[in-house]
């Protein structure tokens, strides 16, 4: 009953071809159908092999080693820089820092506002705006810096249908904000957020805007400049790159500004026993040996997205996302948490089904190939808003065909049947 | 594929999760905890309630709980209750044993049948380890009640 769908990438097939694990199958015989592309992606072969050539033939220490294999070795790695800077716009290389993952993006903006002085420092009085609908990972950071700052923590909360309430944005950005931090997608409830509106209003008051793009990045094609950010991060493997490396990308003016993060090697400029003086970013940021064939495998990973074009992945993503709400909506006695319009919203999308437990729908989908997530993922808050514990996620991806979205739900009907609910 | 998944859910289960025992917070208690599973956020609240039989003997009375979470750790709690209300402490103590003991088996302990009654029906989430924490999380919630009100279990076996 495959449909065609306007939107989806052309040869699918072929393109699926590119990403071994599809072929793979599980217990039983059971062909997988991957729909936990938001927890991470699976990796295109050109990912694999460029990381495994990188070990086998070029790999040294960066920017430490004066040997042929290390300049190859610091050519890749700032290679994959310039990939990145190019796949998300950045005016700048220099203005790409490679982080382990999103969280230590975020964590590593939380904590030197913590450290800074001056125009960025927070203190008594200061405020710092988050919304609902974050991932944990951009909760708790800014919980411990006003913890610890004795600053107070605002957020934006949610319509019904799972978007921001901006109806109070002037009573909570005002002239005390500090830091407005958001998430571009949600990775619970799909939500699109409006971040250059947020990010003007919060300019007006001379605010910084930090953007969690880690779904985003995937999935939309992304301008850091438009999107009105001042610091943005993502991480590198649900952008079909490996673990282990994530971005901070910031503006110039504001990455000079805000004091190192962690110290050691390769981030000084000169040490003696008594004080140091430090590098210019990137490298300021970058303390130790860094994440090197990471970085090498995320470049080979963003070149390959840019080649099948961010727009073709966001139409797929999105004719993906409709199919895979009608196709939902057939199912008797489930709800879709999030918005309902498949335009305004990501690839995720998670639902509850009256008299299953999240856990044992997964279950029963997993004795079938089809891996989702069950649970909160990450995002308690925006669960306890809806009132409900915890959630049922799929999540598509470039390589998510019609037919996949077809086995999830005869497997959700499946699971009816099984808890005896038809 | 169903084998697979009735080894999980057997009819047992699936019945403690439609129907459960004793469910809902009673008085008297003597502690009451709170746990959670936090990778999944399962939440049990339990209470324990126990007292001195005209033997000497102290016994569970009472064990009232509420709780959200997966069939496994609903049926669970359900099962539990059922095995230790009216037990002498150390007798209960023995039951969590083992229990945990089938848990943490990797589907490779042969339960008993005498020890665990219908709790011998979660011998299949041992072959499921990301379910083991679903089926005991209400088992260390009444442990950690129980023992926070008689003390380590040492000093029970000491008692003997």
């Amino acid at each position: 009953m495959t449909h065609e769908l306007t939107g989806l990438l052309p040869e699918l097939e072929v393109l699926r071809k590119d990403f071994p694990i599809l072929s793979r199958t599980l217990a039983g015989g059971q062909p997988l159908v991957y729909l936990d592309s938001a927890n991470t992606s699976q990796k295109p072969q050109i990912v694999i092999d460029t990381m495994v050539d990188h070990l086998e033939r070029h790999n040294a220490n960066v920017a430490r080693a004066m040997h042929q294999l290390g300049a190859e070795s610091s050519e890749a790695f700032e290679g994959g820089r310039d990939k990145v800077a190019a796949f998300i716009g950045a005016p700048s290389r220099d203005e790409v820092i490679f982080t382990k993952n999103a969280s230590e993006a975020l964590n590593l903006v939380a904590n030197t506002l913590a450290w800074a002085t001056g125009d960025l420092a927070i203190g008594a009085g200061d405020e710092v705006v988050i919304t609902e609908m974050e991932h944990h990972s951009n909760i708790v950071p800014w919980q411990l810096l006003t913890e610890r700052k004795g600053a107070t923590l605002r957020w934006f909360g949610l319509t019904d249908d799972g978007r921001l309430d901006l109806s109070n944005i002037d009573d909570l950005i005002t002239e005390r904000t500090k830091v407005v931090s958001l998430t571009w997608v949600s990775n619970m409830l799909g939500t699109i957020n409006p971040v250059a509106e947020i990010a003007r209003r919060a300019h007006e008051v001379g605010a910084i805007v930090v953007v969690d793009a880690s779904q985003a990045a995937p999935q939309l094609p992304v301008d850091v400049v438009a999107s009105g950010a001042d610091l943005l991060a993502f991480t590198g493997h649900k952008v079909v790159g490996p673990t282990g490396i994530g971005v901070l990308w910031g503006r110039r003016e504001v990455l000079d500004r805000l004091p190192p993060f962690l110290g050691g090697g390769e981030m000084i400029e000169t040490v003696s026993m008594q004080r140091s003086t430090y590098a210019g970013i990137p490298h300021k940021f970058e303390a130790g040996t860094p994440p090197i064939v990471e970085a090498v495998g995320l470049g080979a990973a963003v070149d390959y997205l840019s080649h099948i074009g961010m727009e073709n992945i966001h139409a797929h993503e999105q004719a993906i996302t409709a199919y895979a709400l009608e196709g939902l909506a057939t199912v008797p006695g489930l709800t879709v948490l999030g918005p309902l319009d498949a335009t305004q919203r990501g690839g995720a999308i998670s639902f509850e089904i009256d008299g299953v437990h999240p856990h044992d729908v997964a279950q029963v989908l997993d004795s079938r190939g089809i891996a989702v997530r069950a649970g909160h993922h990450c995002a308690k808050p925006a669960h306890q808003r809806f009132g409900v514990q915890s959630s049922t996620r799929m999540s598509s991806y470039l390589y998510t065909t019609p037919a996949e979205i077809d086995a999830l739900v005869d497997g959700l009907e499946y699971t009816r049947s099984y808890f005896k609910l038809s | 594929m169903s084998q697979e998944l009735d080894a999980l859910y057997q009819e047992i289960i699936l019945d403690h999760y439609k129907h459960p025992h004793h469910k809902g917070l009673r008085d008297p208690f003597e502690a009451e905890v709170h746990h959670v599973n936090p990778t999944c956020g399962d939440e049990v609240t339990l209470r324990v309630h126990m007292a001195d039989a005209p033997d000497g003997v102290l016994r569970v009375e009472d064990v009232s709980y509420d709780s959200v979470g997966c069939s496994i750790s609903q049926a669970s709690a359900s099962v539990l209750t059922d095995l230790v209300i009216g037990k002498p402490v150390d007798e209960a103590m023995a039951i969590h044993e083992s229990f945990l003991t089938l848990m943490q088996g990797k589907g490779n302990v042969e339960p008993d049948e005498e020890v665990l009654e219908d709790a011998i029906a979660f011998a299949g989430v041992a072959k499921f380890p990301a379910r083991v924490k679903c089926a005991l999380l209400s088992w260390m919630a009444w442990k950690d009640a129980t023992l926070s009100v008689v003390g380590p279990v040492e000093t029970l076996e000491e008692s003997k």
